[in-house]
């Protein structure tokens, strides 16, 4: 029997939604449980619905479940949302008081959060604190552990406080332990293994650091600010200097700035933020100036649903900036590519002198995964600058001296008797504007045509999971690579399915390693699954390689795909086989 | 040794009589007398007939987008702030476009110098008005004259509590050179308009109609006196100030950065093996 439960923690912003899962999660995870999480939140600080969702098996996760097991109810809507998608077993539980409203049913457990929090913490902010002791209790889950997370989370806050928790996640725990006593919840008893609970944003800041980005402009939008916080969180202990805006267009040029004068720099933001830095992003093309780009979907057009989730970037970001360069765009499906692939990023924006993209999205962003750990030996670290005495030994140093592979010596500035000299206009091998058509030639031929083949044989080939001679190919590229990969093992046991995987995805992988349009183009159902609405990876894919496909699902209404809904999307589709 | 052939570069495409060759010499000069060498200064500019001036010199050179030079040598700064980093730009390039960029310079106090080459019009697109063209002129695309108030960046520079603020006039070259040596010796943001003739476009603002105006401010003026600065901003017309017209000693952006204390970001190693620490706090 797999184990496999689900909490949904439901309410009004600003009461500590946010609190209870993240303790959650935690407590999960360090009790050696896989876990998977993400968030629905509206765009205000305060009120309105949302909620935050957890769950835990002893098997890995990569998505989350319709039904819930355990609803945590902080206000009435929460109730009058979600119930119907409680399991026949599952419980809600709520605090009479807060809500003003007694349920009645077999589902509903009363726990009165504020009046224990009172009793034994002293003060009603502890509320939260109970329901997290109470969801442990009515798992059976120990309450130790949650115990030592108190003393961490309220380090700062002294010992009294830390106590005044402790007592009242112990009466949340104690009182659904005797009261839940339909509570029919199993929990697996394996050894604890240590595992790490991350999110994707953190994963991308995670990844930056790792790779020596030493500078971080931004101006903050949802859902890339994240990254700007963390990384300004270990500013001193890396080195790097975040630097907030005045607006995106200064974040890109700053970053170019920092890059020019030799440090590994990058930006991020969202899709109306991008739209302001497309002018920088045509300038890194021109300049040849290495950079990463954190590009966070959300539905647009303009402001969209700014909180919300969507793919609806890709086909920008592939087209986006005036004039003819090269660039690539990397979309991470979990936190773990995140970490590598913005690693990637660093190494070819570098290597090639180019712009490079993490393209990731709302849901992947506020998503939690388990993993075992971050193997830091696949991590590259290349410093491809001409730097010091290297460059003082450099004979006539040209900025764009025409080389075989395109690529020319990228030099730090100041750094030897050398100018180095960049300029957004044509330019000679010095950097000096020109208005002749020779060269204008070679250097197009230099920034595009060179460069192209060397930084393809970069990009890796999609992911092939399931059955490698399927009926069914699941296509999908970035953050829907979790619920895939769940519905191709939970199909996979009754007829032919794969998923074909892009991380990678632009510019498409060569056909050389993977021949992945012939394996389309063999089986009987390719269905291509993208979050917007008119299937933009498709189009690029139909246009690269003109393969095109028949069966689509879209989905653009701003949620995340769940495993059950997508399964009914395919469902209508195995008709067409 | 520097000298003024070591600042030789591309000969420049500008008009004839135009008022960028006297502030090129005046830049040239300065650097000269400050014996810098090219690879020691960094020149970021953006669009317009200023910005190409990087290239008719020695520098290292950012020659970047239409009004966003000063992002670009924020960063520059903020990477390596060993390296003094200028700024030639015009009135379009820096009042108009980048507008939103010199109120976060002058508010970061960022250490850039910042020459803004203002000829009261649109050179390199042919004679359209810029922030600071006066009310009241007429051109191809205004045929009934400008309607927007003339832009007063000296008077900003005051609201702003700049920490360098100084006017100067083109054609008188020593005056300039000596402004921009104090600039260069400031330590924070420097602002100089440089009233700039266009002998092409702008019939009304001429060598003569500056010379006839413009005066050294009075050695006994205090430009660390917010107030009178205020008021000496505002002086246009008739008469019109040329030197510093105000200052402060605000502590610069960069010495108030605590990662580069130690020295410049760029020259600072990378570990890669930190991150192993890191990842602890997500177990």
């Amino acid at each position: 029997m797999v184990m496999d439960y689900s909490i949904k923690i439901g309410g009004e912003a600003g009461q500590g939604i946010q609190t209870i899962g993240d303790a959650l999660g935690r407590v999960f995870t360090r009790s050696g449980y896989h876990v998977f999480s993400h968030q629905d939140y509206e765009s205000r600080i305060r009120g309105g619905h949302n909620f935050y969702q957890i769950r835990i098996s002893d098997h890995p996760l990569a998505a989350s479940r319709d039904k819930i097991d355990i609803l945590v109810a902080l206000d009435q809507a929460s109730i009058t949302s979600h119930e119907h998608e409680l399991t026949s077993n599952g419980r809600i539980i709520y605090d009479a008081s807060t809500l003003k409203l007694k349920n009645e049913g077999p589902a509903f457990l009363e726990i009165a959060f504020e009046k224990l929090a009172m009793e034994q913490g002293g003060d009603k902010i502890m509320a939260n604190t109970v329901a997290t002791g109470a969801v442990l209790g009515m798992l059976g889950i120990g309450l130790d552990i949650f115990l030592e997370l108190i003393a961490v989370m309220f380090k700062n806050k002294g010992d009294q406080i830390v106590l005044a928790n402790r007592n009242a996640a112990q009466a949340g725990y104690e009182y659904a332990r005797q009261h839940c006593d339909k509570c029919t919840f199993a929990v697996a008893t394996d050894e604890i293994k240590q595992r790490m609970l991350v999110g994707g944003i953190e994963s991308i800041a995670l990844g930056a650091l790792a790779s020596g980005c030493k500078f971080y402009s931004a101006y903050p939008m949802t859902p890339s600010t994240g990254i700007m916080n963390y990384l300004a969180s270990k500013e001193d202990e890396f080195g790097v200097i975040v630097e907030q805006a005045e607006d995106e267009i200064a974040a890109i040029n700053m970053a170019l700035g920092a890059s020019y004068a030799g440090a590994r720099a990058m930006t991020g933001t969202s899709g109306g933020g991008f739209a302001l830095m497309v002018e920088g992003l045509s300038l890194a093309g021109m300049t040849e100036t290495p950079i990463v780009i954190a590009m966070g979907q959300r539905p647009g057009p303009a402001t969209g649903f700014p909180t919300r989730t969507e793919q609806g970037d890709l086909d920008f970001l592939v087209s986006a900036g005036h004039g003819e360069f090269p660039r690539v765009i990397f979309a991470p499906g979990t936190p773990l590519q995140a970490f590598y692939l913005t690693n990637k990023a660093f190494d070819i924006a570098e290597k090639y002198q180019i712009p490079v993209f993490i393209l990731f999205d709302t849901y992947l962003a506020d998503s939690q995964w388990t993993f075992d750990s971050f193997d830091l030996s696949p991590l590259r670290y290349h410093d491809y600058r001409l730097r010091g005495d290297a460059f003082k030994n450099q004979h006539d140093y040209k900025r764009y001296a025409f080389t075989d592979s395109g690529v020319s010596p990228l030099a730090v500035p100041g750094d030897a008797g050398h100018v180095v000299v960049v300029d957004s206009d044509e330019h000679d091998e010095e950097g000096h504007p020109v208005e002749d058509a020779a060269t204008r030639i070679r250097m197009v031929e230099k920034r595009f045509f060179k460069k192209l083949p060397l930084i393809r044989s970069e990009i890796a080939p999609p992911e092939l999971y399931g059955d490698h001679e399927a009926h069914v190919i699941l296509t999908g590229w970035g953050s829907t690579y979790g619920v895939m990969k769940e519905i191709v093992d939970e199909l996979g046991k009754t007829i032919s399915i794969a998923m074909l995987y892009f991380s990678e995805v632009y510019p498409l992988p060569d056909l050389t390693r993977f021949d992945y349009v012939a394996f389309l183009q063999q089986a009987k159902l390719p269905l291509c699954i993208e979050h917007n609405a008119t299937g933009q990876f498709g189009r690029i894919l139909r246009a690269e390689t003109g393969f095109m496909f028949k069966n689509l699902i879209h989905k653009y209404d701003g949620r995340p795909f769940t495993v059950e809904e997508l399964i009914g999307e395919i469902h209508g589709h195995l008709g067409n086989i | 040794m520097v000298t003024l052939e070591t600042y030789r570069g591309h000969i420049p495409a500008w008009c004839p009589g135009c008022g960028n060759f006297a502030i090129l010499k005046a830049f040239k000069d300065m650097l000269v007398e400050l014996q810098l060498e090219p690879h020691q200064i960094t020149v970021v500019s953006g669009i317009g007939q200023a910005a190409k001036l990087p290239h008719y010199t020695r520098c290292n050179t950012f020659n970047g987008l239409h009004g966003r030079a000063l992002p670009v040598a924020t960063g520059i700064r903020l990477a390596n702030h060993a390296m003094p980093v200028i700024v030639t730009t015009g009135d379009g390039d820096c009042y108009g476009e980048g507008g939103n960029h010199l109120l976060a310079a002058i508010r970061r106090n960022i250490n850039v110098k910042l020459f803004v080459h203002n000829n009261q019009i649109y050179g390199l697109t042919k004679g359209q008005p810029s922030p600071t063209t006066s009310e009241g002129t007429k051109a191809k695309n205004v045929p009934s004259g400008v309607i927007s108030e003339q832009f007063n960046p000296m008077t900003l520079a005051v609201a702003l509590d700049c920490g360098f603020a100084a006017r100067a006039f083109a054609a008188d070259t020593e005056h300039l050179k000596g402004l921009m040596k104090e600039a260069m010796n400031h330590q924070g943001f420097a602002l100089i308009d440089i009233l700039q003739p266009c002998v092409t476009f702008n019939k009304v603002n001429t060598y003569d109609w500056y010379r006839e105006r413009v005066y050294h401010i009075e050695p006994e003026y205090n430009p660390e006196d917010r107030l009178a600065a205020f008021s000496k901003s505002l002086e246009w017309g008739d008469r019109i100030p040329i030197g510093v017209i105000c200052r402060n000693s605000r502590p610069a952006f960069e010495e108030r950065v605590p990662m580069i204390a130690a020295g410049p970001l760029v020259h600072q190693d990378f570990d890669p093996s930190r991150i192993d620490e890191t990842l602890k706090d997500f177990y």
